[in-house]
This record gives structure tokens, C-alpha cells and sequence, in this order.
């Protein structure tokens, strides 16, 4: 396999993109998590369909944007998405989960019309559900690096801030804490890193990666940066483990990632237990 | 009452919802260095007074002054320690450990884009062995009991060595015995560190032989003054004021409660 990596060029593509999005997405995951949102990557991953079946069904008639990645235009989606569940969550006060399953439908009836008329019933369909890792190109690899470099930088000088209002959102803003313009960079953030994860795994699958690490790290780390820590190592195991997996018994990589993540998962789970029984 | 020394002023507060006025008129002081028990039943307004007081919520009428200054130029929330009912303020599975919880109390004094230092992390120390945690500080904050809980609550408002407390019913969900020792260790914050407390509940049982100052609240301010006075304060007004019957304890004084 070292071979084939040395090789062709959309195995480095597919390898590096995963241990990016290894570290981005259980990390944006860890606050989602004890926010008690993790439904919210579903929705906003669904939305980001829509963006690349609107981006695909454009493409159909303008030969310009057929140059276009389409994931850009999932990323605007996204975005655009994230800033309505926001909306909705005031308008719905104490329904606030009911902003999900809006957001999560209102997508896939959208991606399904657009790409119902952009005649995308096709293999890049399956490429967008499932994912794929031979359609990662240099360019999406780059959008990978500079939403990386971006999501590390903005946690890193905001970490503190996150930190208190993921906790306790009332008392950070009478702390003095600027809790909305917080809350805005972060959903935009989550947008970013949903759009370029889902190449790999898939807009069905996204989420998994990242709550799933989040879950298995939570039953055994002690304090926020362990775990932070403990997601980014499972997030990592399972996208590297699965890519490789994948790679040698020929199956779909989005799939065989999410399993590896249930399957640390289950481990936790026993391994807590063992020693739980012990002492 | 406004005197130079109050660190809190509110003048002539009012606020409603439409015609339905949740505090009315109310003036109401805090000076330096004391221990004010705001009492009131559920209801009477405390939990608006407390969100004026913080900037959250806008008087329809009157105004409040934060150490000598109109709270609209007020910045230095640092100077004001905020502790709030333990019970609904956060997910008790929350991954994160006594001291990380702490530090949260530097968040607002660092600002935006700065790190702890050193010096932080033993601001953090020093906050916790005040109240007796120092050596849980590797726990995850959700392990520990109500009690304890709440005394770290307390280290994170007191770490940005805050001149004034405000703890909103910080004993609710907190068993008898912690309940206790939590008001021994508000007394000594007050007496041996000089902190300015205000303590906000509705059970006046318990607190009058621990406060120097009371203020009763029930949509307008019933009582305000030093606790020996408040004692002398007639049973029929306190009844009339709760709704029933109430029993005022008076551990110190040898004269007979209500």
C-alpha cells in the first residue's frame, strides 16, 4: 500500500484530506456534543447536498461553473443553513429541537428537486451520499488544508470563550462574553468543516464522525482538553484504520470509517466496564 | 440610602410586562463589606432584579449605579462574582475537571485572545484551597457531590478577586449538612477576606443569624435595612408578605423568634 501511495496521486489526496478532517471534525464534535446538539451535523449535512445539487443543476447550463467545485457551493449552503437553525431556535423557544428535523427535510427536498432537474441521479449522487475518496482532487485537498488551518486558529484564540459558554451559556454572558458573535463564528465553522468532511464520508455519514469519537472519549477522559485529545486520537484511528481497510478488502471507505469509530466506540464502553468491575 | 461606600445602587427601579409589574419602584443598596440577604418567595421578582443588576434586562424606570458608575459605562465585570443555582445551570456530565471550571472565572478578565499564565494557574489554586477543593482539582466536576459542586462554584466567581458575590439560591439542591458549612464559608469570605456578599433566596428561615443586612422583596422592597432591625419587624407584615406563616430562627439573640 506504501507503493500505491507513493504512486498515484488521489491516495495522497484521500490520505492526507482524512487525517485533516481526523482532527477537525471530533474536534468541532467535543463542543458540539456537550452542547447537546449532535443532531445538528445531520441537518447541516443535508443542507450541503442541497448546495451541490444547486451547484450541479447550474452547471448544467452555464459551462463556467461546470469548472466550479461543487462543494463551494456546499459550503454557502451550509453556512446559509446553519444562520437559519439559528433563527429557528429563537422563533421555536422551547421546541428548539424542532429547528433539526426543519432544517434536516427542508435540505433533502431541496437536493432532491435540484438535482432531480440537473438529471443527477447518477454515480456522483452516490459519491455525495456515501462518499468517495478517488473523486478527491488537489483543489479539494486544498479547501481541506485552509479549513483546517482556519478551524485550529479561530479554537485556538476563541478556546476559552467556547469553553464557558458551552457550559453554562447564562452565566458566560453575564460573565461579560460576547455569546451571540461566539455562537456565529462557531456555526459557520461546523458549516466549513461538514462541507469538506463529507467527501470522505459521505452526507449520510458525516455526523458519525463527529459525535461518534466524542461519545467513546467522553466515558474516559477526565477534563475538556483530555477530552478533545481523546476524540482527535479515535477520530484519527478510525479515518486512517478505515481508509486502509478499505483499501485492501475493496470496500466503501465512508462505511468502513464510521464502523471502525462504532467499533472504538463499543471498546470504550467494554474497557470502562472491565475496570469499573475491578475496582 | 445612596452613600459613596455602596458598591450597588438601584434608584427608583421599576419594570413590567405590560400593565403586569414585576418590581415596582424599587431603592436598594449595597455598601461595602456587608452580607445582604435579598429574601422573597418565588415570584417576587428576585431573578429580574438580579438580571437589571447584571445589564441583562433594561428598567422601564430608574436607574443603577455600579461602583459609582451608570451601568451602560460599566466594563469591569471581573469586579462582580456571580454564582447561580446549581441545580439547572449545567449538564452534570459536562467533561471537564474542578479546574478547568475555575479557570472559566478568568475568561472575562483575560479577554479576547489571551492565555493563562503561570500566575493564572495559581490564581486558580489559590481560589480553590480558599474554599477547600484544592485537592480535587483534577476531578471531573460532574464526580462530586452538591456540596462541592457549589464550593467550586464559588472558587470560579472568586478567582478574578471579585469585590462583591452575588450568589442566586445557591443552596437549592444542596443537602443539610453542605448547606451549612456552604453559609460558614460565606461568612468567612465576609469577615476574614472583606467580600461584599449579596445572598438571594426565598427561604428567610435560615439566613437571618448569618446576614448583616435584609432586604425583603415581593414586587416592591418590603424591609431594607441592618438584620437587628429586621428583627424587630413586625410578624404580621412578614406573614402578610409570604402568604403563611413564617419562622424567623434567631440562633444569636436570646429573644424569641416569630
Amino acid at each position: 500500500m506504501i507503493q500505491a501511495l507513493w504512486k498515484f496521486e488521489f491516495l495522497q489526496n484521500a490520505f492526507m484530506a482524512g487525517v485533516l478532517i481526523g482532527v477537525i471534525a471530533p474536534l468541532l464534535g467535543v463542543f458540539i456534543v456537550v452542547r447537546r446538539q449532535a443532531l445538528i451535523a445531520d441537518a447541516l449535512s443535508h443542507i450541503t447536498l442541497a448546495g451541490i445539487a444547486a451547484s450541479l443543476l447550474i452547471g448544467k447550463y452555464s459551462t463556467f461553473w461546470q469548472g466550479i467545485n461543487p462543494v463551494y457551493m456546499g459550503m454557502a449552503f451550509s453556512a446559509a443553513g446553519s444562520l437559519f437553525i439559528e433563527q429557528l431556535r429563537k422563533v421555536y423557544k422551547h421546541f428548539e429541537e424542532l429547528a433539526i428535523p426543519i432544517t434536516l427535510s427542508g435540505g433533502i427536498g431541496l437536493g432532491v428537486v435540484f438535482l432531480s432537474l440537473a438529471d443527477g441521479f447518477n454515480s456522483d449522487l452516490f459519491n455525495y451520499l456515501f462518499g468517495s475518496v478517488i473523486a478527491i482532487s488537489r483543489t479539494d485537498l486544498m479547501a481541506v488544508a485552509v479549513i483546517t488551518v482556519v478551524v485550529l486558529l479561530v479554537v485556538t484564540l476563541l478556546y476559552k470563550e467556547l469553553f464557558f459558554l458551552s457550559f453554562d451559556e447564562e452565566h458566560a454572558v453575564v460573565s461579560g462574553i460576547r455569546g451571540k458573535s461566539i455562537q456565529f463564528i462557531f456555526i459557520l465553522l461546523v458549516a466549513f468543516v461538514i462541507a469538506v468532511s463529507m467527501q470522505i464520508v459521505g452526507v449520510l455519514l458525516v455526523s458519525a464522525l463527529m459525535t461518534l469519537p466524542v461519545a467513546a472519549s467522553i466515558r474516559i477522559a477526565k477534563g475538556f482538553k483530555q477530552t478533545i485529545g481523546f476524540s482527535i486520537l479515535f477520530g484519527e484511528m478510525a479515518v486512517l484504520g478505515g481508509l486502509v481497510l478499505a483499501y485492501y478488502l475493496d470496500i466503501a471507505p465512508g462505511g468502513t470509517i464510521v464502523l471502525l469509530s462504532a467499533l472504538i466506540l463499543v471498546a470504550v464502553l467494554l474497557f470502562k466496564r472491565l475496570k469499573q468491575r475491578k475496582s | 440610602m445612596k452613600n459613596s461606600n455602596s458598591i450597588i445602587n438601584l434608584q427608583n427601579i421599576s419594570f413590567h410586562y405590560g400593565d403586569d409589574y414585576v418590581l415596582d419602584d424599587i431603592t436598594f443598596s449595597i455598601p461595602k463589606g456587608a452580607f445582604v440577604g435579598l429574601v422573597g418567595p418565588n415570584g417576587s421578582g428576585k431573578s429580574t432584579l438580579i438580571k437589571i443588576i447584571f445589564g441583562l434586562l433594561k428598567p422601564q424606570k430608574g436607574y443603577v449605579n455600579i461602583f459609582g458608575q451608570k451601568i451602560n459605562k460599566f466594563h469591569d465585570w471581573s469586579k462582580i462574582g456571580y454564582v447561580s443555582q446549581k441545580a439547572n445551570s449545567f449538564n452534570s456530565g459536562f467533561p471537564a475537571s474542578v479546574f478547568e471550571v475555575v479557570s472559566m472565572g478568568l475568561t472575562s478578565k483575560l479577554g479576547l485572545f489571551k492565555f493563562m499564565k503561570a500566575s493564572h494557574r495559581e490564581a486558580v489554586l489559590d481560589a480553590l484551597q480558599l474554599v477547600g477543593m484544592k485537592e480535587y482539582s483534577s476531578s471531573n466536576i460532574g464526580d462530586l457531590s452538591g456540596g462541592q459542586q457549589q464550593r467550586v462554584f464559588i472558587a470560579r466567581a472568586l478567582v478574578s478577586n471579585p469585590d462583591i458575590l452575588i450568589l442566586d439560591e445557591p443552596t437549592v439542591g444542596v443537602d443539610a449538612n453542605s448547606t451549612s458549612d456552604f453559609y460558614q464559608l460565606l461568612g468567612k469570605l465576609n469577615k476574614d477576606n472583606g467580600i461584599t456578599l449579596l445572598l438571594v433566596t426565598h427561604d428567610i428561615g435560615t439566613i437571618t443569624d448569618k446576614v448583616t443586612h435584609v432586604a425583603c422583596l415581593n414586587k416592591s422592597l418590603h424591609f431594607h435595612g441592618e438584620t437587628e432591625e429586621f428583627e424587630q419587624f413586625n410578624d404580621r407584615e412578614l406573614s402578610g408578605f409570604y402568604g403563611h406563616h413564617v419562622h424567623v430562627l434567631n440562633h444569636d439573640h436570646g429573644h424569641g423568634g416569630v
